[in-house]
């Protein structure tokens, strides 16, 4: 909790600390309440409307309430993103350790360069072949992010772990016996994990811009379940007479996004050792 | 009028003050020297007149260099002063070089800057520059990158900048702490010739007395960013006047005191405590042409000694010479290409894992840098009992008591238990290092430069220490260093290394007395040394 | 420097070789056969055995694969289901959108980030500075896709300077085509802007902290001069860098883009193509764009000896 007090002392981790729990927030309450149904069509009733005192943020052409699916869809980009992260993390951090646990050899260049391999294939692509393949549906998107999520994480913590790999207390530790598992789990992770928070939180944003995209060309997220990628879809083709429609889901994704970055950049200056415990003094010595 | 005078100079650092009242003059062609410790304030006085502190700072007082008063000068007058009258030589020359330009474009940078002559007239003058301070353009072409380099020459390619418009004042700021002291000796002779040569006035920046003494006219002392003491130099370092001077002066030649004679090889009947046998490492070069492999590296090459328990064995020689390569052998941290190394009667090359956990026991580390030797995230209890791995489990209050134990043989409190590496000074660091090492009650300490990084003060301190544990606890010592005072202070024998070889060994007064070897008379002739230094001087009252 | 660009290059072709085997395996495992899903629930015995036969499908599988990757070494991908005609023809006709226009918005994000970063780095800390750091950090936030709409909504819909989509070809002269594509590329090109601005800028600063600046200041240099002389090329290493990853997002990005714009680019193919179950173009395309990636990656590699001479081979 101290943390968090020094923490929120840092103006962009305080904005982006703000905007992400609201974003959570929105998408914790829309399980047990949100305004109107979400699919509760009402062409005739309601119809299409602009932002009013009862429709806080409008109407789609089938009368449903933008704000609950908004609500809603944050459920859905929140865990799509998530997931993927926790993918990329899960396998690319103990991947990237291992490869520089075994320093240059046979293993660490095979890793590698099956990295590149899954750097060639952008999430898009790898949805593309999914949804060839299995046919479309939310989880292809989660799939094919946290894929890409893999080598982002392994060459970043492979990177900081060979640093590491060369201190002298990771040498004691050597001298003390341990073992290249143990050494990784006790000295290595920990000095990097503010490296990994700091990139995780800037994955979950580039996730929620990359589900959306999925969403929108029909990759991601089917339909009648309210993604926001998938209501610009919907929006196109109504975009000159009720533009809202596209603006709304739109500013929600910008919004998100815009939090996750401050606060991974806020995270940054905030975890930085070279800020944080500056060495003292040296009086004598 | 004197080329460069200081007055009354006060600096801070955002609310840091750093400097309070520095007074220092440099005549025309007239050598200063600056020493002091860390946080003495040397470098922020030699940043200052050249106008390159860093951001946040604030300065009064005054400095007038030739009639320009520096501390009100323009940008445009400070980038005329900069290069062209004034000039600075930097301490670390792995860093102090653009990675991506040529040498001779770095050294023709100013000219071009000052003198507005063509390219390939600077470079053809660099040339010539280059070839003084020792880089020929048939073996050192002006084409080549600074990467391609050794850290000495380098440092040869920074003076050949700094001189190249032969400026009126020339500031070196630790020119040679990065260095060995074979290189450090050819440095300083290079400096010493050019600047007579060139008649420039030279502000040496050291925390070494002894090159101090060897260089300058005029020495001034600093400590706490203050001038303790100002003076010349022959006379301030015989007279002594001053306690924080006479401190210095003492910490720098400080021999530990011994109680127990000298662990010498020769008398030996006991078996030894590790023995090395024709032991070499050998390293694969990535290829430089598709058609010919290239020959592997030898770092060590057949090297075989034998170490008794209580001894404490130095090994010295130049950069590169395998001295480290050859200490993470005797560790068990890399293994041999081909030889032994056995340990109390077991070999560390053969043996199985289970076995390996007991040989470690008998055997720890103390390393270099005692920033870099711990884990910023553990508390020093964590720390300090990670060694107690290699030992069966204890119980928590088991553990915490050796820890305590340990502590206490170094002269540190309970109180260090729950504080984290930050919270330390370097020389309670240092301390700490050897508590971990300890802490399974080795019989074998290999030490890589052990105090080489700490100030004169404190290194007296803690070779103090070694030597007092060595004869409480009957540790063998494997001491690394380049710093042959310190391992003739502290050893009883001295293996010298070059080339991956073992080229002389014995007793450590015979060897530095008597040196035989080419390796050895070169390190020995290139250590400077205070008295000698002083001896030769003639400038003494 | 030759072993190192050859080193390069024979890894290039070894991940294009292994991708090109994930993307055949990917549609291998398809449940089900083929030719069935290609035909739907609908087609008859005689149709789907035609088709197999077609697809070769009846040849084992490593056959198969030889097949496949020789074929498209010499440029031959297969015939489309649906279009009856060689997919290489299909593939070139849409390629002349999408190529030209991720590298138009390459072009672009380059030209306006690296100035942008350079100015701001020069005048760190200032009023311009921050502007233009809040700014970018929205231009990160934004999905090209949505900005596309955007840019759309205002350009073509209510301003009226451009078309709002379609391309009219490029033999209808170069002008009209470009100014089908100058809206997606700047789409494209202006979130990509704002991620390398602020790298460029992240760069510059952290080498103006290194020691050889103030070499370099020490010489005489003023600070503008050191940050041209010194800290640009030495920036540039980074820069690179994330330009080559940038690429690969553009790629992905026209793809999706091109479905704002209605352009007849490889994406509406491929897009088409999954919805039509045309799983030969899905996979002739996506081992296509695979292999620009690998290209471009190559090409950055050997870009960074230019730049960084510790990447040739030592002459020592």
């Amino acid at each position: 909790m101290t943390f968090l007090r020094t923490a929120l002392s840092n103006r962009s981790f305080a904005i982006g600390f703000a905007i992400t729990a609201l974003v959570v927030a929105m998408a914790a309450i829309s399980f047990i309440w949100t305004p109107y149904g979400v699919d509760d069509q009402r062409v005739m009733e309601v119809g299409l409307q602009t932002p009013n005192l009862s429709y806080w943020l409008g109407t789609d052409n089938l009368g449903r309430d933008l704000l609950s699916r908004i609500m809603v869809g944050a459920r859905n980009s929140i865990t799509v993103a998530l997931v993927a992260v926790i993918i990329g993390v899960g396998l690319g951090v103990p991947l990237g350790c291992w490869a520089a646990s075994r320093g240059g050899g046979l293993i660490d260049e095979a890793l590698m360069r099956g990295n590149d391999v899954i750097f060639a294939f952008p999430a898009l692509l790898s949805a593309v072949m999914i949804t060839a393949t299995f046919g479309p549906g939310a989880i292809n998107a989660i799939i094919a992010i946290g894929i890409f999520n893999i080598p982002v994480f392994a060459r970043l913590s492979r990177g900081a772990a060979l640093a590491l790999w060369k201190r002298e207390f990771i040498m004691a530790a050597r001298a003390a016996g341990k073992s290249a598992p143990r050494i990784t789990v006790e000295h290595i992770i920990p000095n990097m994990s503010n490296l990994l928070i700091v990139q995780a939180t800037i994955a979950f944003a580039l996730g929620i811009i990359q589900e959306a995209g999925l969403a929108y060309v029909g990759l991601g997220t089917q339909p009648p379940f309210p993604s926001w990628g998938k209501m610009l879809n919907e929006a196109q083709t109504m975009m000159a007479f009720a533009p809202h429609l596209a603006i709304v889901p739109g500013l929600a994704i910008v919004i998100t996004v815009l939090g996750l970055n401050l606060l991974g950049d806020g995270l940054r200056d905030v975890l930085d050792p070279k800020l944080a415990n500056r060495r003292p003094a040296e009086g004598d010595a | 009028m004197s080329l460069l005078n200081i007055e009354n100079l006060s600096l801070s650092i955002g609310a840091t003050p750093i400097l309070h009242g520095v007074n220092l003059t440099v005549g025309a062609g007239e050598i200063v020297g600056i020493v002091g410790e860390s946080g003495s304030g040397k470098s922020m006085t030699a940043l200052a007149t050249m106008q390159l502190l860093p951001e946040g700072s604030s300065t009064t007082g005054s400095i007038r260099f030739q009639d320009h008063q520096v501390l009100s000068a323009d940008d445009a007058l400070m980038q005329d002063l900069r290069g062209d009258d004034m000039a600075m030589i930097f301490q670390e020359p792995m860093t102090a070089l653009n990675p991506v330009q040529t040498i001779g474009d770095q050294v023709a940078e100013g000219m071009i800057l000052h003198e507005g002559i063509s390219r390939s007239e600077a470079q053809h003058r660099a040339e010539n520059l280059l070839e003084r301070v020792g880089l020929p353009a048939d073996r050192y072409p002006l084409s080549r990158f600074p990467h391609e380099l050794s850290g000495g020459q380098r440092q040869r390619v920074m003076i050949a900048m700094a001189c190249a418009q032969s400026p009126d004042l020339l500031i070196a700021d630790e020119p040679t702490t990065a260095l060995d002291v074979t290189l450090q000796a050819q440095i300083l002779k290079i400096l010493r010739d050019l600047v007579a040569e060139r008649g420039m006035g030279l502000i040496l920046i050291s925390h070494d007395l002894a090159v101090v003494a060897q260089m300058t006219d005029q020495l001034v002392v600093m400590r706490h960013g203050e001038v303790v003491e100002a003076g010349p130099t022959g006379q301030t370092l015989k007279a002594l006047a001053h306690p924080y001077t006479a401190q210095l002066a003492a910490a720098s030649s400080h021999v530990p005191a011994r109680a127990n004679p000298p662990v010498l090889t020769a008398q030996q009947t006991r078996p030894a405590l590790v023995e090395v046998q024709n032991v070499s490492r050998h390293y694969g070069q990535r290829r430089a042409s598709l058609f010919q492999a290239s020959p592997p590296v030898k770092a060590v090459d057949d090297v075989s000694f034998k170490l008794f328990p209580g001894q404490s064995m130095g090994l010295v020689g130049e950069s590169g010479c395998g001295k480290s390569t050859l200490a993470r052998m005797v560790l068990a941290l890399d293994a041999p290409t081909s030889g032994d190394i056995v340990l109390d009667g077991d070999s560390l090359v053969n043996s199985e894992t289970s076995r390996m956990q007991g040989l470690r026991r008998k055997m720890q580390i103390v390393f270099q840098d005692p920033f870099a030797s711990f884990n910023p995230r553990h508390t020093m209890e964590r720390a300090v009992a990670e060694p107690l791995h290699l030992e069966p489990k204890l119980s928590k209050s088991d553990r915490r008591d050796r820890v305590v134990a340990s502590l206490e043989e170094v002269g540190l409190t309970t109180a260090a238990l729950s504080k984290y590496p930050h919270e330390f000074s370097g020389g309670q660091r240092q301390r700490l290092a050897i508590a971990r090492a300890l802490i399974t009650r080795p019989r074998l300490i290999v030490a890589d430069e052990p105090v080489s990084a700490l100030d004169v003060s404190i290194r007296a301190q803690v070779m103090d220490l070694f030597t007092q544990l060595r004869e409480r606890l009957g540790l063998a010592y494997l001491f690394i260093s380049h710093d042959l005072g310190v391992v003739r202070a502290t050893c009883d024998e001295v293996l010298v290394m070059d080339e991956g070889k073992i080229v002389e060994r014995g007793p450590v007064g015979d060897i530095f007395d008597h040196p035989h070897s080419e390796a050895a008379q070169r390190l020995v002739e290139a250590t400077p040394d205070l008295e000698r230094a002083l001896a030769l001087r003639n400038d003494a009252a | 420097m030759m072993i190192f660009i050859l080193r390069k290059l024979a890894w290039a072709l070894a991940t294009l070789l292994v991708a090109s085997l994930f993307v055949f395996a990917a549609l291998e495992i398809i449940p089900g056969d083929p030719a069935e899903v290609m035909l739907g629930i609908n087609a008859t015995n005689e149709a789907v055995t035609a088709l197999r036969e077609s697809l070769g499908l009846n040849l084992p599988v490593h056959e198969r694969y030889l097949a496949w990757i020789s074929g498209l070494v010499v440029g031959d991908l297969g015939t489309s289901y649906t279009y009856a005609v060689p997919v290489s023809e299909l593939v070139g006709e849409r390629i002349v959108v999408s190529l030209p226009l991720a590298l138009l918005a390459l072009l672009l994000s380059t030209l306006v980030a690296l100035p942008v970063g350079l100015y701001a780095a020069a005048r760190r800390g200032g009023a311009m500075d921050t502007t233009i750091m809040a700014i970018t950090q929205f231009g990160i936030a934004i999905p090209n896709f949505w900005f596309a709409l955007l840019l759309v909504y205002v350009f073509a819909v209510w301003l009226q300077l451009v078309p709002s989509g379609g391309f009219p070809g490029w033999g209808e002269g170069v002008w009209p085509a470009l100014r089908a594509l100058i809206l997606p590329a700047i789409a494209l090109a202006l979130p990509q802007a704002a991620i390398l601005s602020r790298v460029t800028r992240s760069a510059l600063l952290e080498t103006m902290g290194e020691d050889y600046i103030r070499t370099a200041r020490a010489k005489g240099l003023s600070r503008r001069a050191t940050l041209w002389k010194h800290a640009l090329r030495n920036a540039l290493i980074p820069v690179i860098t994330i330009m080559g990853l940038q690429f690969a997002y553009l790629l992905a990005g026209t793809i999706i883009i091109e479905n704002v714009f209605y352009l007849p680019g490889l994406g509406r193919l491929v897009f088409q193509a999954i919805s039509a179950r045309d799983l030969i173009v899905v996979e002739s395309v996506v081992i296509l764009l695979v292999a620009t990636i690998i290209l471009i990656n190559l090409l950055v590699d050997i870009a960074y000896t230019f730049v960084d001479p510790r990447l040739r081979a030592n002459r020592a």
